[in-house]
C-alpha cells in the first residue's frame, strides 16, 4: 500500500513555482501573517517558502500553535511532581520528554528511575492501566482542539470499562481565544491568521468568527503542503487588498464547515472551558478545558492537592519563549538563541518542541539564511 | 503535535480499526469517525481517526490551483483510487 493517491499532488515542484509566481501579488506593504500552528511552522520551513516569500514582502511569524511551547511552567512542575511519585506510571507523548522543568525534566526523572513512558496515542495509556491495577497510571493530557476528542474518547472508554486507576492531568488549551488576544495586541499589527488545519478539522469554520468579527482578521484555514500553504497565504492577500476579514477554507479535503461534530459532541460530553494559564500570553478566559464535574475522579490532581511550585530558575528568566509565542520577537533575536540554547541542551521549550519556533528556526538556519534571522 | 497523517483502513472491529499507513499497520480508533468504511483513507492523530478524506473535495482543490495554472495539463482524475 502506497501514499494516498492524489495528495502528492500538493507537493508538485511545478505547480509550486507557477503559483508562487502567479497567485502572489507584490503588496503595496510588507504584509505579516502568521502561521498559528507549530506543524505549520515546520512544513514551511521543509518547503523552503519562507525566503520566496519573504521576497514578495509577505512576511511570517510563528505563533503560539505548539501545545508543548505553550504549557504554563506551573504545569510542567506539577507534571514532575507526580511522575516522581513511585506508585505512578506517568505517560506523555514524546515531545513532553525533555522540556525543562523548574528544576528537572521527565527524562531526568526517567534517568533516575521513575516510571515514565512515552506513548503515541492515550490509549496506549488506557492498556498500561489495565494490565496493572495496582499502579495510578496518569496521561499528561497537552494539547489543542485536535487532541482533545482522543483524551475525551479514552476517558469515555475508561468510564465503560470501570477502571479506577487510569487519569489524566488536564493541561489542554483551545486555539481561537488565543487568535482573538493576538489579533486585538496592539504591538503585533497582524495582517491574517493562517489557521491551523488540524484543530479547523475538528472545530470547523464558524469557530473563527470572532477572530474576523470582533478582530477583524483575515482568516485562511489551509493544509501543510506546499500548495495548501501558498493557497492559504494567497487567500490572505486577497481579503487584505479587498480590506475585508472572512474565514476562508483552503483545506476542504479535510476540514468541513461545521467541523466533526462527533468529536466536538465528545469533548463537550466530557469537558467543560476553563479559564486556563498559557507560556507567554498568560491567563486567557475560557481557552482550556476542565473535566466535567462528573468526570472529575479522573483528574490526578485530586491527590496532589500540597504541590507548590518551585521559584523559578534565574537562568531561565532569560529565556524569552514568551515574547517568540506572541510573534513579538523571531527565536535569533533571544540572546540564548544557539547560545546556551539549542535543541540538544535547551533552555526553554521552544527550542524542545519539534514544533517550536526556536527549534525550527535553529533546525533550518543554514536552509533559509539571512532571512531566517530577520 | 497537530501532525496528523493519512492512512487507509483495512478492516473495522468495534471501536477499532486496522489502519495502513504505507505498509505499517496499526489499531486506530474509530469513535471520532462514525461513517468511516472499509477502504477509506483517514487523517490519523494520537492513534485516532479525527477525519474521513474526501477526494472528490482534494480533485477540486487541484483543479482550483490548475484554473490558475493554465499550462499544467496532466489530467488529475486518473490519479484517484479506484476504492474512493
Amino acid at each position: 500500500m502506497s501514499n494516498p493517491p492524489l495528495l502528492d499532488r500538493f507537493a508538485d515542484p511545478a505547480l509550486i513555482s507557477t503559483l508562487l509566481s502567479k497567485l502572489l501579488v507584490q503588496p503595496a506593504r510588507t504584509l505579516r501573517f502568521m502561521e498559528v500552528c507549530g506543524t505549520h511552522t515546520m512544513a514551511i520551513f521543509q518547503s523552503g517558502l519562507r525566503s520566496p516569500l519573504a521576497d514578495k514582502g509577505i512576511e511570517l511569524l510563528s505563533g503560539p500553535g505548539c501545545p508543548v511551547c505553550v504549557t504554563a511552567q506551573e504545569d510542567i512542575d506539577l507534571a514532575l511532581y507526580i511522575a516522581s511519585d513511585p506508585q505512578v506510571t506517568f505517560c506523555t507523548f514524546g515531545d513532553m520528554m525533555r522540556v525543562p522543568g523548574t528544576v528537572h525534566s521527565l527524562s531526568d526523572l526517567k534517568a533516575e528511575g521513575a516510571d515514565v513512558r512515552v506513548v503515541y496515542s492515550p490509549l496506549d495509556a488506557l492498556t498500561l492501566a489495565r494490565q496493572d491495577p495496582r499502579r495510578r497510571v496518569v496521561f499528561l493530557a497537552i494539547g489543542f482542539e485536535t487532541t482533545v476528542p482522543a483524551i475525551a474518547s479514552t476517558v469515555l472508554e475508561a468510564v465503560q470499562e470501570q477502571l479506577t486507576n487510569f487519569f489524566i492531568l488536564p493541561a489542554h488549551k483551545t486555539i481561537p481565544e488565543a487568535m482573538l488576544l493576538l489579533a486585538k495586541h496592539p504591538e503585533l499589527q497582524l495582517d491574517g491568521f493562517i489557521c491551523p488545519g488540524h484543530v479547523s478539522v475538528i472545530i470547523g469554520e464558524q469557530a473563527y468568527q470572532p477572530v474576523v468579527e470582533q478582530g477583524k482578521a483575515p482568516c485562511v484555514i489551509t493544509g501543510f503542503e506546499p500548495l495548501d500553504i501558498l493557497r492559504g497565504i494567497g487567500g490572505l492577500v486577497r481579503q487584505v487588498e479587498e480590506q475585508t476579514a472572512r474565514v476562508e477554507n483552503a483545506y476542504s479535503r479535510v476540514v468541513k464547515p461545521e467541523g466533526n461534530p462527533q468529536a466536538q459532541s465528545m469533548i463537550q460530553l466530557v469537558f467543560a472551558p476553563a479559564t486556563v494559564k498559557w507560556r507567554g500570553l498568560g491567563a486567557i478566559e475560557h481557552s482550556g478545558l476542565a473535566l466535567k464535574p462528573e468526570y472529575q475522579q479522573f483528574d490526578i490532581r485530586q491527590f496532589y492537592r500540597e504541590f507548590s511550585p518551585p521559584p523559578p530558575d534565574p537562568r531561565q528568566s532569560k529565556c524569552r519563549c514568551g515574547e517568540v509565542l506572541l510573534g513579538k520577537i523571531k527565536p535569533p533575536e533571544c540572546a540564548l538563541f544557539g547560545k546556551g540554547c539549542t535543541p540538544d541542551e535547551p533552555l526553554g521549550a521552544c527550542m524542545v518542541s519539534q514544533e517550536g519556533s526556536c527549534q525550527a528556526y535553529y533546525r533550518y538556519r543554514h536552509w533559509e539564511g539571512a532571512n531566517a534571522g530577520q | 503535535m497537530c501532525l496528523a497523517i493519512p492512512g487507509q483502513v483495512t478492516e473495522i472491529a468495534g471501536p477499532l480499526a486496522k489502519v495502513d499507513f504505507g505498509g505499517i499497520r496499526r489499531d486506530i480508533g474509530v469513535t471520532l469517525v462514525p461513517e468511516v468504511r472499509i477502504g477509506d483513507y483517514v487523517l490519523v492523530h494520537a492513534g485516532f481517526a479525527i477525519q474521513v478524506i474526501d477526494f472528490d473535495e482534494a480533485q477540486r482543490q487541484l483543479e482550483l490551483i490548475r484554473e490558475i495554472d493554465q499550462f499544467d495539463d496532466t489530467p488529475v482524475r486518473e490519479e484517484l483510487p479506484s476504492d474512493v
